[in-house]
């Protein structure tokens, strides 16, 4: 009985985490929709500046792995 | 109602597979334990990943005719595209880096691709596989800053132009981030080729629905053209995450080379 209210709350905690990842979702629009208006009102300089973007969307993308980690962890490592 | 579902899982059931079946790791010949030395279907997707490298760099390179053929022109491309790369977020002094980052940059890409094969093993899928690229630049940037700076490569964590009293914060926070990196960097290539390719397999799971019973007609045209979205989707994710995982490492490579902010 006991391991199964463990078991329980293991996948219970792995569903609230992937929650996370909505804030990830969140962050990633943010970032290329900023870029995008950015890069309509001057587009010539918007090429050069695809890369700083794809870096942006990695690192606030890195956020949402964190909560997917810990989603595994729970469900295969507690 | 609970007999009629059973007996429909019944008729499907040489159909019905785990969504997580395609990343088991097995023995390319016989059946046993998998220990250090045992070739695996990792083994068979990563060969073919070098087949393929040494298909499109060596063999469609190796004539250098003035007018490219086809595939001298894309492996042209390939290199011309992680240079400017390198060039671009490292600057002009990690050139000497270019061919380990060309190497990460042609490997990934190559299994990211090879993987969407259908019935194909993604290696980079693998957690395993992804952390030590990642384990590799984490070490190669962190001993080549060392050696470069000698203890002044630990100015990365001291940010010069914060105000002072915030600088201890900093510095803790800047070293938390530094060795976390290896972590999101692995994990971001194999959670997003891992997750991608269990989705596909989620729907493929519902496509035969069709043969259970009539929900199937519905469920099936919109089951497949998911499929067809969701593959497509994820031919553009297989290179972004390469090309992801390749300026991740040069923007670690400019932090080793200039420390100081």
């Amino acid at each position: 009985m006991e391991g199964d209210v463990v078991q329980m709350g293991a996948y219970i905690g792995a569903g609230l985490a992937c929650t996370g990842m909505g804030g990830a979702a969140v962050g990633v629009g943010h970032v290329v929709g900023n870029f995008l208006s950015g890069a309509l009102r001057n587009p010539s300089a918007a090429g050069g500046q695809t890369a700083t973007m794809f870096i942006g969307i990695a690192f606030s993308e890195a956020l949402g792995i964190f909560s997917f980690l810990v989603a595994l962890l729970l469900m295969f490592a507690v | 109602m609970a007999t009629e579902t059973h007996e429909g899982a019944e008729k499907g059931m040489e159909l019905v597979f785990h969504p997580m079946d395609q990343f088991i790791v097995k023995p390319l010949f016989g059946e046993g334990a998998v220990g250090v030395f045992t070739v695996t279907n990792v083994t068979l997707w990563m060969a073919l990943a070098l087949l393929a490298t040494i298909g499109l760099l060596v063999l469609g390179t190796s004539k250098r005719s003035t007018i490219p053929t086809r595939i001298q022109s894309v492996a042209e491309l390939c290199y011309g595209f992680v240079r400017k790369m390198v060039e671009d977020v490292a600057g002009k002094d990690a050139l000497p880096y270019f061919p380990y980052i060309m190497t990460l940059f042609i490997f990934i890409v190559f299994s990211n691709f090879l993987g969407l094969l259908p019935g194909a093993f993604t290696t980079t899928s693998h957690i395993a596989v992804t952390a030590v690229l990642a384990m590799l630049v984490f070490l190669t940037v962190t001993l080549m800053g060392f050696f470069k700076h000698g203890l002044g490569f630990l100015g990365v964590f001291w940010i010069s132009s914060a105000p002072l009293p915030l600088r201890p914060i900093l510095a803790l926070i800047e070293v938390i981030s530094y060795f976390v990196r290896p972590v999101s960097h692995s994990i971001r290539l194999a959670g997003n080729m891992m997750a991608g390719h269990a989705v596909i397999k989620v729907f493929a799971a519902f496509a035969p629905m069709i043969l259970i019973g009539w929900i199937g007609v519905l469920v099936t045209p919109l089951s497949i053209i998911a499929i067809t979205a969701i593959y497509a989707l994820e031919v553009l994710v297989a290179f972004i995450q390469a090309y992801v995982f390749t300026i991740l490492t040069c923007v670690y490579l400019k932090d080793a080379l200039h420390p100081h902010h």
